[in-house]
């Protein structure tokens, strides 16, 4: 019989929130060690949390999106256990009722649609961060990140693969990207996965799974499934027992290594938050948070080809990633040529990117820029070669494209004179060709126009080109 | 000056009749006089006392009105933090910790021109009902230096009592205001939760937890309570809208009040000189016209094992971020981080913290959360509505403090079940979340001070100091304590 | 019920404290004694009570996400029983 992987996953998400869920420091990334920390975020004695609203209307904003139920009567629990990255001893999170539940995405792998069940969906505090100084065998504490606030979102048991997690993650960053709940940087921490997995033969009862943390990319992700599958058919088929533990997994090693027993062994003694209200949510503040979730991708999808005209294939392309559709809206807004702008992100920009290794979210050129070129060409002011060369430029060095156009001498040549002596030097120059073409041979035109267009400095106006050397032509 | 009341002293300071110094001074030579007696001090914050003096002063020779007890010293317990100034909850794990930030009562008394000389006695984290427990000793009752002052507020209660500090702060969790106030003859108020903000207050129980003030009678607390109480944007509980308006009234009569009396809590298990004492209090409401209703409280056998089963659960969580690496005691000999974790906390906490620490750990471990924790949770629902019920017949509810009188040094230190059973009277208070005054009302036979308590309901602060200020309008008890204190 | 040594090691483990023999045995007493009288709370009748955590039923306590200036580090590290680099410092946590 075959082994089956199941797969359950945590994905912990940091809302993009200004400030941290129960104080008013920043939530931005980095900074000097301790210097977005206040009394409340380090624990001080004495001090009270206090809720930021935007944390619960972003968390119900996701549970939305995802079709979830929203709790109206939702609470925070203490989840106690000592760690120096949490200077309270103890996290603020959500047991008893969650935020939402419930909640569910549609994944698609080789063609096969599957829904991921989502069982819950609740809000907490981030740590701190932990710096081990080996050489002096100590550890140092910086609480710049404790208090930011999280989702945890909890999926049900119901990945069969490492690429149905895979194609899940994908589509949930994209998700929040949309929601602009996260922004979803897994370098920087703010999106970050826990992998629940056991393997049981096709058919049998579910096995004793292990939990497996420190996963910083897409890509460790997939090689720890990889791994942990592997490593628990071995133990299995070997006729051993697959201990149910917490594993760390080291990427650069390529192993995943279980964390302590003492780590494994945890009572959390969770019990009702007595300094914090409960929640309720009632049906107009629900209405307006379901009025104020963004457009998401299939909405923008089904709107760029009726309101534009843009082909399907084009508005699937544009609509993946947010960061694609946000700088193509601003581009055809700024250009007012959204099927320019179209043609241009799904063409060429791709084009550029693959060719520099970019990914979509690290993508960043000015949208400004770009309508200024689509403009000019669209004109008639550039051609299109002159169009692809300064858009490179753009692209690589940020430059300002009038400028390059004047420098480079790129602006589309359209003088009848200039136009008219170079068909008359090329004549002159390829007599060769020229009778090919008297001989009837078509091909030699294209020949004699890119001869032209050589002589311009590739800047001539092609339809002027091709005019002006049928007109010599026929003479 | 020690035997006016505290409005008395503060109008002479507003009149300038008497300066801010003088006065100052006056209550610091008191308490470098007589604090080797009462122990009831911690820190004396002199030089800080001094500095604020000037500023009061010339706010108030310009003129301007900055509260009915602007420039009068006040002390605070010391497990309420202060800037700048050390706030040990009289444990060894924090005997050297000088807080960065004010709690919000201790803002607004600065800023209402009260001037803070001093941090109190106490229980270690309020765990007790004697102020024996803390690392700085005992604190001495000034009716009878062996005896206790009570707890957890004792070097509150001891210092007013001793005639140190016109005004104090408390903070009252199970009766921890109203105990040690019935045992040095004080008068206190332990308000609704939710009136003052407890930003700032090291907390022993969050949802009981309450500060309060302490006072020779209740027409000074009453105005100390109106500078502390009133909404604040740090503290989510802090429920109140606006604060309670200070006024005063020479009532003596209380017809129409009706004053409920828990007969079932006079039958056993309390002293008889309590018991007379309080008797003649209901007596004097009965003089002065007021319906006294006999009613059976429900729930009495299960108040105590349900608070005990919170007050502890919710106290081993808050102090578990005491760890040894941000603030407070750290072992010199931790090796490791578990050592540092253990080694500063089995050393820094004393035994009564380490008992209520475990019993909180046991009621939420699981297998046992739904036994212990939920079940007093439950019981808290069920009191919480017969309370609501029997405010819908009552005014108030007139009650002991405690079963007993101050007992003596050391007579109940090893016996945990007695001290936790001396908390029978006041603990439903808290876990109903409810307001109550605790007034004197007599001596036993060796002289010591009687308190009995009134409980309103939630939020009904005015009505309850008015009637507290009838009976003391006809009464003179807290007098009486005055004189005695001096002694 | 009865306390014995494993759950008072297991209490103390849950709560980072280590005691020494005296109190242990002091305290084994003390926990059973009060346990026991806890224990009480059982022949209450609870069915479809709801539990009550806080004195009153106010719901939604909010700050507006604004944020404000935080601490200076010296002052958020003022009580630190040890300083370094600007942060709080414990011996090594790895390898525990």
């Amino acid at each position: 019989m075959k082994w089956e992987t199941v797969v359950g996953l945590e994905v912990h998400a940091e809302l993009s929130t200004k400030s941290k869920i129960f104080c008013a420091c920043t939530t931005e990334f980095g900074g000097e060690p301790n210097s977005h920390v206040c009394p409340v975020c380090s624990g001080m004695p004495g001090t009270l949390p206090k809720l930021n609203r935007r944390v619960v209307e972003y968390a119900v904003r996701t549970g939305l999106a995802l079709g979830g139920k929203i709790t109206v009567n939702s609470k925070f629990d203490r989840k106690n256990y000592f760690y120096p990255d949490l200077p309270k001893a103890y996290q603020v999170s959500q047991l008893y009722a969650p935020i939402c539940r419930d909640a569910g995405m549609e994944i698609e792998v080789n063609g096969n649609k599957k829904v991921i069940g989502i069982r819950e969906i609740h809000m907490e505090e981030d740590a701190g961060k932990l710096i081990h100084d080996a050489r002096n065998n100590r550890t140092q504490m910086d609480f710049n990140r404790c208090g930011v606030p999280l989702i945890e979102i909890v999926s049900e048991p119901d990945f069969r693969s490492g690429e149905e997690v895979l194609a899940y993650l994908e589509k949930l960053r994209e998700t929040l990207l949309y929601l602009g709940v996260c922004d979803c940087k897994m370098q920087e921490g703010s999106l970050r996965a826990d992998v629940n997995l056991s393997v049981r033969r096709e058919g049998e009862e579910l096995g004793t799974r292990t939990e497996m943390k420190n996963l910083n990319s897409f890509k460790a992700i997939g090689r720890a499934i990889e791994y942990e599958t592997e490593r628990q058919i071995k133990i299995l088929e070997w006729g051993g027992k697959v201990t149910q533990e917490t594993r760390r997994w080291d990427d650069d090693k390529g192993e995943s290594f279980g964390m302590r027993s003492k780590e494994n062994a945890q009572d959390y003694r969770y019990f009702p938050e007595p300094d914090l209200l409960p929640l309720y949510i009632d049906d107009e503040w629900l209405q307006r948070i379901k009025d104020s979730i963004p457009e998401l991708a299939h909405g923008k999808r089904e709107r760029y080809q009726r309101d534009f005209g843009i082909s399907e294939k084009e508005a699937l392309v544009l609509t993946e990633h947010k960061n694609i559709s946000d700088l193509f809206e601003a581009v055809s807004a700024k250009s007012g040529e959204p099927l320019e702008a179209a043609h241009l992100l799904t063409g060429e920009i791709m084009y550029l990117m693959n060719n520099a290794n970019i990914t979509p979210e690290f993508l960043a050129v000015d949208a400004g820029k770009l309508s200024v070129l689509i403009n000019l060409v669209i004109s008639g002011k550039i051609n299109r070669n002159a169009y692809k060369e300064t858009l490179a430029a753009v692209f690589d060095a940020d430059v300002d494209p009038d400028e390059y156009i004047a420098k480079q001498g790129l602006k589309m040549v359209s003088d009848t004179n200039i136009v008219g002596d170079a068909v008359k030097a090329v004549l002159a120059e390829n007599t060769e060709a020229l009778a090919d073409y008297r001989s009837g041979k078509e091909k030699a035109f294209g020949f004699l126009v890119g001869q032209v267009m050589k002589k311009l400095g590739g800047t001539g106006n092609p339809e002027l080109v091709r005019k002006a050397l049928k007109d010599s032509l026929s003479v | 000056m020690f035997d006016l009341s505290t409005l008395t002293l503060a109008k002479l300071i507003r009149d300038r009749e008497v300066s801010v110094k003088e006065a100052v001074c006056g209550y610091i030579d008191e308490i470098e006089r007589t604090n080797n007696k009462y122990n009831a001090f911690i820190t004396l914050a002199k030089e800080r006392a001094l500095e604020r003096v000037e500023i009061i002063q010339a706010k108030i020779d310009s003129g301007e009105d900055l509260s009915l007890l602007c420039g009068v010293p006040i002390a605070i317990k010391d497990n309420i933090s202060t800037a700048g100034l050390k706030t040990t909850c009289a444990s060894k794990m924090l005997s050297d910790y000088v807080p960065v930030y004010n709690a919000t009562v201790v803002d607004k008394l600065e800023q209402a021109g009260m001037i803070v000389i001093g941090k109190l006695n106490m229980d270690e984290f309020a765990m007790g009902g004697s102020s024996e427990t803390g690392i700085f000793g005992v604190t001495h009752n000034p009716f009878d230096e062996t005896r206790v002052a009570g707890g957890s507020s004792g070097g509150s209660a001891a210092a007013v009592a001793g005639k140190q500090i016109p005004l104090s702060l408390g903070s009252d969790t199970g009766g921890s205001i109203r105990q040690p106030c019935a045992f040095c003859g004080t008068t206190g108020i332990k308000p609704t939760y939710g009136a003052v903000s407890r930003y700032g207050l090291l907390a022993y129980a969050s949802s009981l937890d309450q500060i309060g003030p302490i006072a020779n009678n209740i027409n000074d607390c009453a105005a100390l309570f109106s500078l502390i109480s009133g909404g604040d944007i740090k503290d989510s509980t802090c429920v109140s809208e606006k604060s309670f308006a200070f006024s005063e009234n020479n009532e003596e009569r209380m017809e129409g009040i009706r004053v409920g009396l828990p007969r079932n809590y006079f039958t056993s298990g309390i002293d008889s000189g309590v018991k007379e004492a309080v008797m003649s209090a209901v007596k004097e409401f009965e003089a002065a016209g007021a319906a006294i209703i006999e009613f059976e409280m429900p729930l009495l056998e299960y108040m105590v094992p349900a608070y005990y089963i919170i007050a502890c659960a919710e106290a081993s969580s808050n102090l578990s971020r005491y760890d040894g690496l941000k603030y407070g005691y750290r072992s010199a000999d931790a090796k490791t981080l578990s050592e540092v974790y253990l080694k500063s906390r089995s050393e820094g906490f004393g035994l009564e913290v380490k008992r209520r620490i475990m019993l909180g750990s046991f009621v939420l471990s699981s297998g046992y959360y739904d036994a212990y924790y939920k079940k007093a949770l439950q019981t808290r629902a069920l009191l919480k509505d017969a309370y609501n019920r029997l405010f819908t017949q009552f005014d108030v509810i007139i009650s002991p403090v405690a079963p007993t009188t101050a007992y003596k040094i050391g007579e109940n230190i090893d016996d945990p079940m007695k001290m936790y059973m001396g908390d029978i009277y006041t603990v439903s208070v808290n876990l109903a979340g409810l307001p109550a005054a605790a007034l004197p009302c007599g001596f036993d036979g060796d002289g010591l001070p009687v308190g009995f308590q009134l409980i309103g309901d939630a939020f009904s602060e005015e009505k309850l100091i008015r009637i507290a200020r009838i009976y003391q309008n006809r009464t003179n008890y807290h007098n009486t304590t005055i004189s005695a204190g001096r002694k | 019920m009865t306390i014995d040594n494993k759950l008072i090691s297991y209490l103390e483990d849950l709560s980072y404290l280590s005691l020494a023999d005296d109190e242990k045995v002091r305290l084994t007493g003390d926990l059973e004694e009060i346990l026991n009288y806890m224990a009480r709370l059982k022949e209450l009748d609870t069915e479809n009570v709801s539990e009550r955590s806080h004195p009153f039923d106010n719901v939604n306590a909010f700050r507006d996400d604004e944020v404000m200036a935080s601490f200076d580090r010296q002052l958020i590290l003022r009580n630190a029983p040890v300083e370094e680099a600007g942060m709080f410092s414990s011996p090594q946590t790895v390898g525990e």
